[in-house]
């Protein structure tokens, strides 16, 4: 029914009309797809997004009739090419995947033969197409080239595991443009990679769509992705589309109230704690397989009445061009909600220097011994940490976020000659011998929540162990303890009894939480806490740890790689690379510049949801294994403003430029200044 | 579709309990000021995954009955448990008493004999009811102490690593490559024939085939940051081992334990085939199967076939159930 606002059927790279797709779960049929349209034109990106279990990667996967063995498609069609895929026998559709289509998925490492080389795997693409083996092995040298991988024969006598993720990719890529296909479908491609990584596979998934007019599909939950790479977009909710238009206007001018909610929540825009708490979406996702008979997002919608929730919403156009529209009964009070501000009130603790020190790190290193070689993982590391100050710690992975998390709660050991203190007193380096004063002064949140809760505990048991063990009450003070946490963390009576996997993964982080919290403590080590979230209940916790914060005056090191994230969050940021911090200051400082050139090559990586115009710092190579890092400074090799002969000899210093902060560079503050105001 | 499964990653809605997603509102975009968190709503979403849950396990149970590899399973462990517990009181003749039909040796299968007589004029049926109880009293018991010990012995493997799981890795290899049987039997004649030997020497056996099932499982669950976070709080690795881990690694377990039973009838009735087991005139199944099997030439074959056919239908049952636990388990 959509196909009235965007290409017709028949000429589109892809066209799905009205489908509807089930799985079979234990043995009932769940609807995942509730009548999905839209169609591609040859040449065109079209982006999905919605957060995680709303059918977008199902939507992918129905596109190339390639379903999970217990899904169906039940109605509708899906044309590729004005083929109709769900008519073909088994014979048809091996040549249509073949020849017609191909798809990028979100892990590279699983997508190839970890133990078959590069070279035979991107050969046997060509010789599916029914190359000579030597042709096949010119088009393969050509496809790499083509996707911009330097040394292509080298590269081809490797195995998938020798090569780096964003490599991975790339490889990945070439296969999938082996045929030169009519559609090309990406689900989450850079999800998995570093944002400087992602950035050079997003440049040349642009640069691949001018040289090819493969029409594009893609999956992805990051909407600046979506912004920075495709011309339309579709929003997902349930099952079914809610919102379709040009990207930029979508983005800009949100007309469904799902769309608006999933924007707001994001904090943009520069937005930091101070200034106000983040909008999150109230209610939750329709179990999969519901019966929602009215509008999906009813529920969780604010402008919701009786309208909604009796009669299935109409496709409502927006603007003249028909190229949008929106499936919502009241399009004319969207506006209401885009300029409502979420009435939370912000107590944000005033960082400030008269706070005393908490935590004093001096002269940090770890050295791993890996095959009887010293690999220096974390080298020579000063940071200070007031009370109730957050510091942020950002850094591609590999840098040595982690095992300065882990070298300062003592999960690993550090090196002689540097030393932790707690309230200017030097605690044990491993957590063993430390007292149960410090650790439970210091306690972590990890990235996963299914990996940190036990899963045969109970909430009330995971929190309980963790109050007795560090605060030493017992019985039912200390279960009167636990409900007062709960009930902090805005955990009810009711959820203690249930078990982690019965949780949402925002309230297994709150659990997370809570069990951090259990013993007061001065400092909370969050290593990427929202990482593993989608947007809307990352704001949810965004809020929630900036209210504890301000409740406790707990100090926080968090760590992460989402920009946005940690401008909103963060008083102070450090930055790192080969396990040395590179620049360390003020959250305003090190987003205003003048900057580390690895710092802004950070920056400039992120994809915006904004489209604000970012100009492009690309770092080229990779990270330098640790075990042998580079002489001089160590970022020399990839540094875009190099200056040989220098910077190859001496490791600059950590020099402070300005109050409080403090970069490693030997570019002159003055000329770095000039040099990033000019681009 | 069939040609697309193995390639295709489940997508995450389908991995996930249906009905595991559930978050709790704290602020409303509309602006107005929403109470966060207003206890109807959680009273409604705590409902709503509880049953979510119970119907889950009902459906789960609902799956393994229906597969009929589990109810055959059951249904011949149950006839022979039947016949171990009332034994003699429910087989139609005395399965000790000779000639029962007076010179009624080796009387092949009739009406009155269904099962023929043996070479002292038994009633085969008889003893091979009343056998079952020599080896549903040994042979469970002994996968449960193999289970026990394999899974402490797993453990401690598993969760310390580096030099600890080295050298007891190596004892366990060493142990694995001597031949079974004759290790048994070895142990069975210097330190006698009974129960009690021959269900600690089943259960040495097994030990270090489950502690290798037991230690894999852990090498999973060690690196997890539920393990991290208990160090982080001080717990003693007897606390993570068994309390924190144990309950996750119960699956594997479970499997282990139901396939092992199988393993440990058989084992039981080949050491007492061999003669490691109880002796004559005890029905034992092994026993009778080592008396009658000389026989076979003189076409004499049911004093064989039918103890014989016992002992495998007990061990096919027992994995038959050990095959239904694991799917059921492994889907859930």
């Amino acid at each position: 029914m959509s196909a009235t606002f965007a290409a017709p059927t028949a000429t589109a790279a892809l066209a799905l009309e009205d489908l509807e797709v089930v799985y079979t779960v234990r043995g009932i049929d769940r609807v995942v797809l509730r009548g999905v349209s839209f169609s591609i034109a040859p040449g065109e990106a079209y982006g999905l997004v919605g957060e995680s279990g709303c059918g977008k990667s199902t939507t992918a996967y129905a596109a190339l009739r390639y379903l999970p063995r217990n899904g169906k498609i039940v109605s509708g069609h899906v044309l590729v090419a004005g083929d109709d895929v769900t008519g073909m026998t088994t014979a048809q559709l091996l040549r249509f995947r073949a020849t017609e289509a191909s798809m990028v998925y979100q892990d590279p490492a699983q997508a190839m033969n970890p133990s078959i080389k590069i070279g035979r795997q991107l050969i046997e693409s060509y010789t599916l197409l029914g190359q000579s083996k030597s042709d096949a092995k010119k088009s393969a040298l050509e496809a790499l080239g083509r996707v911009r991988i330097a040394d292509p024969a080298r590269v081809m006598d490797r195995y998938p595991f020798q090569l780096s993720g964003g490599m991975q990719q790339r490889v990945v890529i070439a296969m999938a443009l082996a045929c030169d296909p009519k559609l090309l479908v990406l689900d989450e491609p850079t999800t998995g990679l570093d944002a400087t990584v992602e950035a050079e596979v997003l440049d040349l998934v642009r640069v691949l769509r001018k040289e090819s007019n493969a029409a594009v599909l893609l999956i992805a939950h990051n909407l600046g992705i979506i912004r920075s790479l495709c011309d339309r977009v579709g929003v997902m909710y349930a099952g079914r589309i809610v919102e379709e238009g040009p990207s930029h206007e979508v983005f800009d001018n949100p007309q469904h109230p799902y769309t608006v909610g999933l924007l707001r929540s994001l904090p943009r825009h520069g937005v930091r704690k101070t200034e106000r708490a983040l909008a999150t979406i109230p209610g939750i996702l329709p179990l999969i397989g519901s019966d929602l008979p009215t509008c999906v997002f009813v529920d969780r919608c604010p402008l919701a009445d009786d309208v909604c929730r009796t009669v299935v919403p109409p496709v409502v156009p927006v603007g003249t061009e028909g190229l949008r529209y929106t499936r919502c009964h009241h399009p004319d009070r969207i506006p209401e909600l885009v300029e409502a501000q979420p009435d939370v009130p912000i107590a944000i603790l005033a960082p400030s220097e008269a706070n005393p020190e908490v935590l004093e790190l001096t002269h940090l290193s770890k050295t791993f011994r890996q095959r009887s070689v010293d690999v220096p993982a974390l080298v020579d590391v000063d940071l200070q940490l007031a009370e109730g100050e957050t510091l942020g710690i950002v850094g591609e992975s590999g840098s040595g976020k982690s095992t300065l998390a882990k070298t300062i709660l003592g999960i690993e050991s550090a090196d002689d000659g540097g030393a932790v203190s707690l309230d200017g007193n030097t605690v044990a380096p491993n957590t063993s011998s430390r007292s149960t004063d410090d650790k439970r002064a210091m306690q972590m949140v990890f990235q996963n929540p299914d990996s940190a809760l036990n899963r045969s505990w109970s909430v009330r048991r995971i929190l309980m162990r963790s109050v007795e063990k560090l605060t030493g009450v017992k019985g039912d003070a200390a279960n009167a303890r636990v409900e007062a946490l709960a009930a902090h963390l805005r955990l009810t009576p009711r959820h203690l009894d249930l078990k982690p996997r019965q949780l949402s993964g925002g309230l297994k982080q709150r659990v997370a939480i809570a069990r951090a919290f259990a013993g007061d403590p001065r400092i909370v080590v969050c290593d990427e806490p929202t990482s593993a979230l989608d947007v809307s209940v990352q704001a949810a916790i965004l809020n929630l740890l900036a209210d504890l914060q301000a409740d406790e005056k707990t100090s926080y090191v968090f760590i992460t790689h989402d920009m946005g994230v940690v401008r909103y969050l963060a008083d102070r940021i450090a930055v790192m690379y080969l396990g040395r911090i590179q620049e360390v200051g003020p959250t305003d400082d090190v987003f205003n510049g003048p900057n580390h050139p690895y710092t802004e090559a950070l920056l400039s990586a992120i994809p915006s949801v904004d489209g604000e115009p970012t100009s492009r710092i690309r770092l080229e190579g990779e990270i330098p294994s640790p075990a042998n890092p580079p002489s001089g400074c160590v970022f020399h090799p990839r540094c875009p403003r190099v200056i040989h002969g220098v910077c190859e000899v001496t490791e600059p210093p950590l020099l402070e430029v300005a109050p409080g902060h403090a970069m490693r560079c030997h570019i002159p503050i003055e000329e770095l200044r000039r040099l990033q105001s000019k681009t | 579709m069939s040609d697309s499964e193995e390639f295709v990653p489940q997508p995450a809605e389908i991995v996930s309990t249906p009905g595991a997603d559930v978050y709790m509102p704290n602020t409303t975009i509309s602006g107005t000021a929403v109470p966060p968190n207003t206890p109807a709503e959680i009273e409604l979403s705590g409902a709503v995954q509880v049953s979510e849950r119970q119907q889950a396990r009902r459906e789960n149970w609902r799956l393994i009955r229906r597969r009929p590899a589990f109810i055959v399973g059951v249904f011949i462990v149950l006839v022979w448990t039947v016949c171990a517990v009332l034994g003699d009181r429910i087989t139609p003749h005395s399965p000790l008493d000779f000639r029962v039909a007076g010179n009624g040796q080796h009387l092949s299968p009739r009406a009155s004999y269904p099962f023929g007589t043996d070479e002292q004029g038994r009633d085969v049926l008889s003893r091979v009811m009343a056998g079952a109880r020599d080896v549903l009293k040994v042979a469970p018991l002994a996968a449960l102490l193999g289970v026990f010990f394999g899974v402490i012995l797993g453990m401690v493997m598993g969760y310390f690593g580096r030099w600890i799981d080295n050298v007891l890795g190596r004892i366990v290899e060493a142990f694995l490559a001597l031949p079974v049987i004759l290790l048994a039997l070895l142990a069975v004649s210097t330190l006698g024939h009974s129960p009690t030997v021959v269900i600690g020497v089943v259960a040495a056996l097994f030990t270090p085939v489950v502690a290798r099932t037991v230690r894999s499982a852990v090498l999973a669950e060690r690196d997890l940051d539920y393990v991290t976070s208990a160090k982080l709080r001080g717990e003693s690795s007897a606390f993570v081992m068994f309390r924190e881990i144990l309950p996750n690694v119960s699956g594997p377990i479970i499997v282990e334990l139901t396939v092992r039973i199988g393993y440990a009838v058989f084992t039981v009735a080949t050491l007492s085939f061999l003669g490691a087991g109880p002796q004559p005139p005890s029905p034992d199944w092994g026993a009778q199967v080592s008396e009658g099997f000389r026989n076979i030439s003189a076409d004499i074959w049911w004093t064989t076939f039918f103890p014989a056919a016992a002992i495998a239908s007990l061990v096919i049952a027992a994995n038959l159930i050990a095959d239904s636990v694991q799917s059921v388990l492994e889907a859930s």
